[in-house]
């Protein structure tokens, strides 16, 4: 029992791996992620008028568009790799049960958006004038959202990837359903910037904890009939 | 040994293989042939678990495929016209990735050992996209024989090959299909398909038409079934 889930680990982690090699090779994928995100913080702070009253309202939804569309681009390529040349059957060939490749590309993309965001928030810090302080309690509640965004974005990935108009379908199907994770990070996003008590806004951070659950919990029940022929 | 019982498959309204039956035994060079979209390839992806029967029964080893799919993808290796090979990372990182994925025990030897027989030894620290053709196919052989799986399925490796990249393969296969491994190959290729096969299979409306032993026939003879059956 601890041998087989050492070995299902074990091909997590290779896919892990394999996806950071080819992007280490590649440098596709993160760069664009990175230029987007970045320009989307930069623009929003070009256009907006940051008085400190308007900050607090605008920075939180500034930074969750960033992260959720530069999320999208590299969700979008998520399975590209398994899609060309059929690579998606060699994973399907494995002998491990179909959820370890759900798993493997969820972690992968979840490391990948979190590389963006390493970068991204001491910018969006700096310049929408925020505390440096708030930055251990916003990284937490930026990885809460992370993962919920890649938990359900890794399996629509997967259906959008077959389909020929998958850059359009993605963000159509994946927005609506992450409307309550990405809900919750801006309101517990506004309150570290307030420096409120996390106490105050314990339901946002259950919910977004609970969406988290539900969309690993769904995705990994149904990845093996989305990629099966 | 490969057991197909009475095995069906349908796409929407249209239907495949109807109730398909066929034992390939152990040691067995089964080369499959017949016409375009007659379900070749649907049987392979069905055997090699890529896709689940609409009805019927495949066994492998005895054990029902439909039970425990994800042990029973260890006996099973796949070679398709597709490569299955991630082009931006080198043979050694494709190999490698791919060990993992089937727990090779002394993945280094082996996929040494691997990479010497498909001749690709030296180039293994190049990326897979600046391969030939024909090299990424061998490429392609040493991924599926990784973890030495007693059944090797072949869906049209041919293709894309010149005559002699095609003449390496079958040197390779002949040489894979010396160790007592079973092996189902489909091809469009006739002649190269009878070649290769100890016993030679056509299959036409769903079903296996014809069935023979490759010393029992001549290649006219195979030829003449082959377009009886509209296959040419």
């Amino acid at each position: 029992m601890i041998g087989n889930f050492r070995s299902y680990l074990r091909k997590i982690l290779a896919i892990v791996g394999k996806d950071v090699a080819t992007e280490i090779r590649t440098k596709e994928m993160m760069s664009a992620m990175f230029v987007f995100s970045l320009l989307i913080i930069f623009i929003f702070n070009f256009t907006f008028d940051l008085r400190a009253e308007n900050v607090r309202t605008l920075a939180p939804g500034v930074l969750w568009v960033a992260i959720a569309f530069a999320g999208m681009l590299g969700l979008s390529r998520s399975f590209i790799l398994e899609r060309d040349k059929g690579v998606l059957d060699g994973l399907l060939l494995a002998p491990v049960d179909r959820s370890a490749i759900y798993f493997g590309k969820m972690l992968g993309n979840v490391l990948f958006i979190s590389s963006v965001e390493i970068v991204i928030l001491p910018v969006f810090v700096i310049l929408f004038n925020q505390s440096l302080a708030s930055l251990p309690k916003l990284s937490g509640v930026v990885l809460l959202g992370t993962i919920g965004l890649a938990g359900v974005g890794t399996l629509f990935s997967a259906m959008a990837v077959h389909t020929r108009a998958r850059e359009v379908l993605l963000p159509i199907m994946l927005f609506p359903v992450i409307v309550p994770v990405i809900l919750a990070a801006v309101r517990l996003t506004a309150a570290i910037l307030d420096q409120n008590p996390l106490g105050e806004v314990s339901h946002w951070l259950t919910l977004l904890v609970a969406f988290d659950v539900i969309f690993i919990a769904t995705s990994f029940m149904l990845f093996e009939f989305v990629v099966e022929e | 040994m490969i057991e197909l019982r009475n095995l069906t498959k349908t796409f929407g309204h249209r239907l495949v293989l109807r109730g398909l039956n066929a034992t390939i035994h152990e040691g067995d060079f089964v080369t499959l042939m017949g016409a375009n979209g007659v379900g070749k390839t649907t049987l392979i992806h069905l055997i090699a678990t890529l896709s689940k029967p609409s009805g019927g029964h495949i066994f492998i080893n005895g054990y029902n495929l439909a039970n425990s799919p994800s042990e029973l993808r260890r006996f099973i290796g796949l070679v398709s016209h597709k490569t299955l090979l991630y082009d931006d990372l080198t043979a050694d990182q494709n190999l490698r990735f791919y060990a993992r994925m089937y727990d090779v025990a002394e993945a280094t030897q082996r996929i040494e050992t691997l990479l010497n027989q498909v001749g690709l030894l030296g180039r293994q620290h190049d990326p897979v996209r600046t391969y030939s053709r024909g090299m990424q196919q061998r490429l392609a052989i040493a991924r599926a024989m990784l973890h030495n799986p007693p059944i090797l399925l072949l869906d049209e490796p041919d293709t894309g090959l010149d005559q002699q990249a095609t003449q390496r393969l079958s040197n390779l296969l002949m040489a894979v299909g010396a160790t007592q491994r079973t092996i189902l190959m489909t091809t469009h290729n006739l002649d190269w398909g009878v070649e290769m096969g100890s016993r030679l299979l056509i299959l036409a409306k769903g079903k296996i038409v014809y069935d023979v032993q490759r010393q029992d026939v001549t290649v006219s003879e195979v030829q003449k079934q082959y377009e009886a059956f509209g296959a040419s």
